[in-house]
């Protein structure tokens, strides 16, 4: 907190409101002191600056690049914000809220004259506005806007406008979910189109029109190789289940079912029972389909209770 | 480093008017030596593992160092003699690491200087900063010319 800003009180509770009422607070304190910087403008930062951006203009460094001028008031390697610096302040109010990443999004700067070498310059800075909190493409967030007087010996020589983003950073996507993938050819690739679009496809023989499953190129009953498909009511009941406990199987918690379903269509369909309490499944439990959206690439039909 | 395409010195330049532009090849010497030479020690500019630790691709340019950059696009242009009165950027996409940097600008407002500055006429010019990912920098340059 600036010197003699006192800290928002705990009764305020709302942190959208903390964070106004102490960005008020920091507004009306106004400029903080002072600070002056290492070393006077000199002609080797200079030199070193224009030699590093390729700046070839004359004048330097009879007068020191305009741009240059926050460089002289850097806090350097080891540098600290001094305690009543109210960008710092700022700072860690909204950190405290999750507002932890940040991003510079304007810099404007105005200069009142050139700047000669032997000059030495001081800063001071002040905090002007703070609004949120707002949607951004980066996350939630908040604007905070100071604006930094460059002085020398009191006469202000620049000033800079500087507005940076405090945002929460979206959660990262959960990992992947690893699960053994089926082959998909062919032969069964209606199938998985199929739950794609949150429909369980049946095989269908072209020629004599018995259902099938699990897929295949050639009709069992008349050895017809023209298949198509049926989509299925997705209802059935539980013909056989295994309760799953070891080994551990990745994309899966322990213990999970794993129920063959007879489809009102009569064709048997295996997939996980989801929703069900392991010990109390049963043969005949009335079950209906369900989709399990893995990935974008791959959805798996899975069971729940009906 | 290309050398500097100064306008001849003359009649003031019409509304309009384009400014040559400023290719830079962004390598990573040119990320560090311009961070330490603007007194920017934070590790993204000049520790790849640290930047890529935090989330970027790699080390990128600092905001002083664009800030540079945009004047000196217009003062090559302008001549040593024009007197830089603003800077005022605004940041698009980061550029890093192994980018090149494409600088150019336009000028958008001519009038005659503020009484008590320097004389000339003052001309604002409007500064794009293009990298691989998109706008670097946009914004403009207020200077004097005599």
């Amino acid at each position: 907190m600036s010197a003699g800003v006192a800290p928002v009180a705990d009764a305020v509770q709302d942190p959208a409101e903390r964070i106004r009422e102490a960005a008020r607070r920091l507004v009306e304190a106004g400029d903080c002191a002072p600070r002056p910087a290492r070393d006077p403008v000199n002609e080797p930062m200079i030199n070193n600056w224009t030699e590093a951006l390729g700046d070839a203009n004359p004048a330097y460094p009879g007068i020191a690049p305009p741009a240059m001028v926050q460089v002289w008031t850097m806090g350097g390697l080891h540098g600290q914000r001094a305690d009543d610096d109210p960008l710092g302040a700022m700072t860690r109010v909204l950190d405290e809220a999750g507002y932890t990443s940040v991003v510079a999004t304007d810099c404007a700067q105005t200069y009142a004259r050139a700047l000669r070498p032997g000059e030495r310059l001081a800063v001071r800075a002040r905090l002007t506005d703070v609004a949120g909190p707002k949607r951004t493409a980066l996350g939630e967030g908040w604007f905070v806007t100071t604006v930094s007087t460059w002085t020398v010996d009191g006469e202000p020589v620049a000033e800079m406008m500087f507005r940076i983003l405090k945002f929460r950073p979206p959660p990262p996507p959960p990992p992947p979910r690893q699960v053994p993938r089926p082959q998909v050819n062919r032969d069964t690739a209606y199938f998985w189109e199929g739950t794609a679009v949150g429909e369980l496809r049946i095989q269908k023989c072209g020629e004599c029109g018995a259902l099938r499953h699990p897929p295949g190129p050639m009709c069992p009953r008349c050895g017809a190789t023209r298949p198509g498909y049926v989509v299925a009511s997705g209802r059935g009941e539980v013909y056989s289940f295994v309760v799953h406990h070891h080994p551990p199987l990745p994309g899966r918690e322990v213990p999970f079912v794993v129920a063959l379903v007879e489809l009102e269509e009569g064709v048997r369909v295996l997939g996980e029972l989801r929703g069900a309490d392991p010990g109390a499944v049963r043969i005949g439990a009335p079950v209906e389909v369900d989709f399990d959206r893995i990935d974008d690439e791959l959805v798996l039909p899975a069971w729940r209770p009906r | 480093m290309a050398a500097a395409v100064t306008r001849a010195p003359g009649a003031p330049p019409a509304v309009g008017t384009e400014l040559p532009a400023l290719r830079l090849d962004v390598t990573a010497t040119f990320v560090v030596a311009t961070a330490l030479a603007t007194r920017d020690f934070q590790d993204v500019h000049h520790d790849r593992v640290a930047a890529v630790a935090r989330g970027s691709k790699d080390i990128f340019l600092n905001i002083l160092t664009t800030t540079g950059l945009v004047q000196r696009c217009v003062t090559d242009w302008a001549g040593p003699a024009a007197v830089v009165r603003a800077v005022s950027i605004r940041l698009g996409v980061p550029c890093y690491a192994g980018d090149e940097l494409v600088l150019g600008g336009r000028v958008a407002a001519v009038e005659a200087a503020h009484a008590g500055g320097p004389e000339g006429v003052e001309v604002l010019v409007e500064v794009v900063g293009r990298c691989g990912l998109g706008d670097h920098v946009t914004g403009t340059v207020k200077v004097v010319l005599p």
